[in-house]
């Protein structure tokens, strides 16, 4: 027992500090150099007064301004969390409900239109950054309206910040929300 | 699913039936002692850390003695990442200044993440400095699953020689799977994550003014270098509270394929290395067929669970819990992986996963975590299966058991049975307790059989070692943090030690020659044995447990029952 101590010893303190230590740093290092922006969060806006990240979502219900997905934590990030509701659970069935007819309304559907599946369920962070391209679409007409713009200058916009899967075939189709968003304030 | 989905699912299949026997042969190498490729750059400092340790790589340990060097060696570890997080509010690198964790929770995480386990009782975002993080977390990621290599190398050994005592040496293997496997392989990895978008500095939180004029707090730390290790180490806690469906822990599609193609990528090697080591390539590769099988079939039932309708919200394919950059295919093929490999982390909520769907990744955990595994810890686990097989197979046609020449006798299946009993003992009695005292009921989000499901879930995740949960259950109080850090311990020593014994009793057995009558283990035909064995046994063993959960609830759903 007394043998193997020392080994035990000087090898959680040798590796601790090569894996817990050293390798991080080197990360950090090559990281900074390589890649300044990704990895200090993506940040938006100038340096001083950050807008935001580009990757993280931000809550939104300025009709002026295109909405994000539901969020548990209404995009708070300290944590961040999803609502682990179940899949028979009554209170997100309810929820589910109010969302769609809130949606409709909004943008001006009609009141059997079927809402995209996103814009009813809240995002597993809760900082979900993308809705689906038919999300966006449907919320053209009411941004054109709140911010007198052109329907069809909205459109041709949305369209630009449609992202494709991922190499051509992975992910999802998406649109950033905050990235379109500030292309919309940028118009004007 | 669309062929776009089933283009990525195939993708991902198929880059793992490739990668198998490359690293897997670059790992035979490096744990025979071979020259391989990072000799040049990484044998100096293997030698500098044996002179420094006093440690010569070359001697043979027992089973004893292998055992007692690796168990001295991770209650250690616990006891240094304890301390870490009591004291954390007294070290450097914290500049969020947060206060030092409470000692049931700072317990169970140590359990955790010494056990490979990762469970999160603790957000990281707003618990753990970067300090505890990167030294205590990050380190813990390479060291246990550095031990879970060791132990199957051991087993491995103990199955390949013959007519002796030595298994090989502990510190030597773990040296050498720290430097020449997981090391790289994380450094490549976690360079491509930040070229993603993953943070990776040491910068105080940023606070950013929103469109609408709101304050969001931008939490920042050395995520990356720590996400690397945790796919590839099948450890799975995550930097921030919700994993990798965090955007700065999982921002793209890519880095999502990534790192759950990373998931797999050791634990399915380890079975390539294990076939050369034993001198037989096909019996690694019956191994990894038995894993793919069983990983496909559940896999398929979850996609057929997810895009079902569900009649409560009356919707096909819901979106609760998962991220519109991966999509529904993503968030199961993920949850797929993470469960059948004891990794634990998620790009998902589970909790919000269709009931089926849900309860094959409980299934998955429930089956031992042998379906790939942790590293090293699926491929031991699996060995176990394949003992039980082969005394199972052997009592069938009424022959003595045999297994690559050598003889399974009463000691060994003993020592199996116990490794399987073992664990599920500790997820039934646990849940059972935690389902009739108030301490375990009141933690509940979901009423129903849904609520029961998030506590055998709980206990299936620590005794597995896997660490993902059905996240509504409050774990973070003091009943929760103690019987789960039990059920840790449990679940990984509880297994190690009688594998262990086995690598040691086995060794010491001569080879038979191959007759006639020697029931082959490198056919389909044993593959198929194979799967059955770890079906009937996880089955039995857990399906009244599963019917009062995720079966009770698939019955509730289509009925349009919501609860």
């Amino acid at each position: 027992m007394v043998k193997q101590l020392r080994p035990a010893v000087f090898m959680l303190v040798i590796l601790t500090l090569i894996t817990g230590i050293i390798y991080p740093l080197v990360v950090t290092g090559i990281a900074q150099v390589l890649f300044p922006s990704q990895a200090n969060g993506s940040l938006l806006g100038d340096n001083a007064q950050p807008l935001g990240s580009a990757l993280v979502g931000q809550a939104n219900n300025d009709s002026r301004y295109f909405w994000p997905r539901p969020s548990a934590t209404g995009y708070g990030t300290l944590p961040s969390g999803g609502s682990n509701l179940g899949p028979t659970s009554a209170a997100l069935a309810e929820l589910v409900g109010q969302r769609a007819t809130a949606f409709r309304i909004a943008n001006g559907l009609a009141t059997d239109a079927s809402v995209p599946v996103e814009m009813l369920f809240a995002s597993a962070s809760g900082l979900d950054p993308h809705i689906s391209p038919e999300a966006a679409r449907m919320q053209v007409a009411r941004v054109a309206a709140a911010r007198g713009l052109d329907v069809s200058r909205v459109a041709v916009l949305v369209e630009e910040h449609v992202e494709g899967p991922q190499l051509g075939f992975l992910g999802q189709p998406r649109v950033n929300v905050l990235l379109l968003n500030m292309t919309l304030d940028r118009l004007q | 699913m669309t062929p776009l989905e089933f283009a990525q699912v195939f993708f991902y299949f198929g880059l793992l039936v490739i990668c198998t026997p490359l690293l897997g042969g670059y790992m035979k190498q490096v744990f025979d002692g071979e020259r391989n490729l990072l000799s040049p750059l990484f044998r100096p400092i293997e030698e500098l850390i044996y002179r420094l340790s006093g440690v010569h790589p070359e001697l043979g340990q027992n089973w004893r003695q292998y055992t007692l060097a690796l168990l001295i060696f991770n209650v250690l570890g616990f006891l240094v990442l304890f301390l870490l997080q009591l004291l954390q509010g007294r070290l450097p690198l914290n500049p969020e200044k947060l206060s030092g964790v409470e000692p049931f929770l700072a317990f169970n995480t140590a359990t955790s993440f010494m056990t490979n386990t990762n469970w999160q009782a603790y957000a990281g975002e707003t618990t753990l400095s970067q300090l505890s993080q990167m030294l205590g977390l990050g380190a813990q990621n390479f060291l246990s699953a550095a031990t879970g290599i060791a132990v199957v190398l051991a087993l491995t050994r103990g199955l390949a020689r013959r007519s002796t005592a030595e298994l090989g040496n502990f510190w030597a293997d773990l040296v050498r799977a720290i430097l020449y496997v997981l090391l790289p392989l994380a450094l490549i990895l976690a360079i491509i994550l930040v070229s993603q978008g993953v943070v990776q500095n040491f910068n105080t939180n940023v606070t950013a003014t929103t469109l609408t004029g709101e304050t969001q707090v931008l939490p920042q730390g050395p995520a990356a270098s720590q996400i690397a290790i945790k796919q590839l180490g099948t450890n799975g806690g995550g930097f921030f509270n919700t994993n990798s469906s965090h955007p700065f822990e999982n921002p793209t599609p890519l880095s999502n394929f990534l790192e759950m193609f990373s998931i797999l990528l050791i634990s399915a090697s380890l079975t390539n290395t294990y076939g050369r080591m034993v001198g037989s390539a096909r019996q690694g590769w019956v191994i990894f067929a038995a894993m793919l099988i069983l990983m496909i079939g559940l896999l398929s039932i979850m996609f057929v669970s997810e895009y079902a309708t569900n009649p409560v919200m009356g919707v096909a394919g819901t979106m609760e819990g998962k991220e519109t950059r991966f999509g529904i295919a993503n968030s199961i093929l993920w949850g797929s992986a993470t469960t059948s490999a004891s990794n634990g982390s998620v790009n998902a909520m589970h909790s919000s996963f269709s009931p089926l769907a849900g309860g094959v990744a409980l299934l998955n955990i429930l089956l031992g975590e042998v379906i790939f595994g942790g590293v090293g810890a699926g491929l031991y686990g699996m060995l176990v299966f394949v003992i039980l097989t082969v005394f199972i197979a052997g009592l069938m046609v009424g022959r003595t058991p045999e297994y690559l020449g050598k003889k399974i006798e009463a000691h060994e299946v003993k020592m199996a049975t116990l490794a399987v009993l073992l664990p599920a003992a500790s997820i039934l009695l646990f849940t059972g307790l935690a389902s009739i005292v108030d301490s375990g009921l009141s933690s509940r989000l979901n009423a129903g059989p849904h609520g029961f499901s998030e506590i055998l879930y709980a206990y299936a995740s620590a005794t597995g070692n896997n660490g993902s949960g059905f996240a509504g259950l409050n774990a973070n109080t003091p009943f929760y943090n103690l019987t789960l850090g039990l059920a840790l311990w449990l679940g990984r020593f509880g297994v190690i030690i009688p594998v262990m014994a086995i690598a040691g009793s086995m060794a010491g057995k001569a080879i038979a020659p191959r007759t006639a009558g020697t029931f082959p283990t490198d056919q389909p035909l044993f593959v198929g044995l194979l799967i059955a064995v770890v079906l009937v046994v996880g089955g039995l063993t857990f399906f009244p447990a599963l019917s009062l959960g995720p079966i009770v609830e698939q019955f509730l759903m289509s009925a349009g029952r919501g609860l």
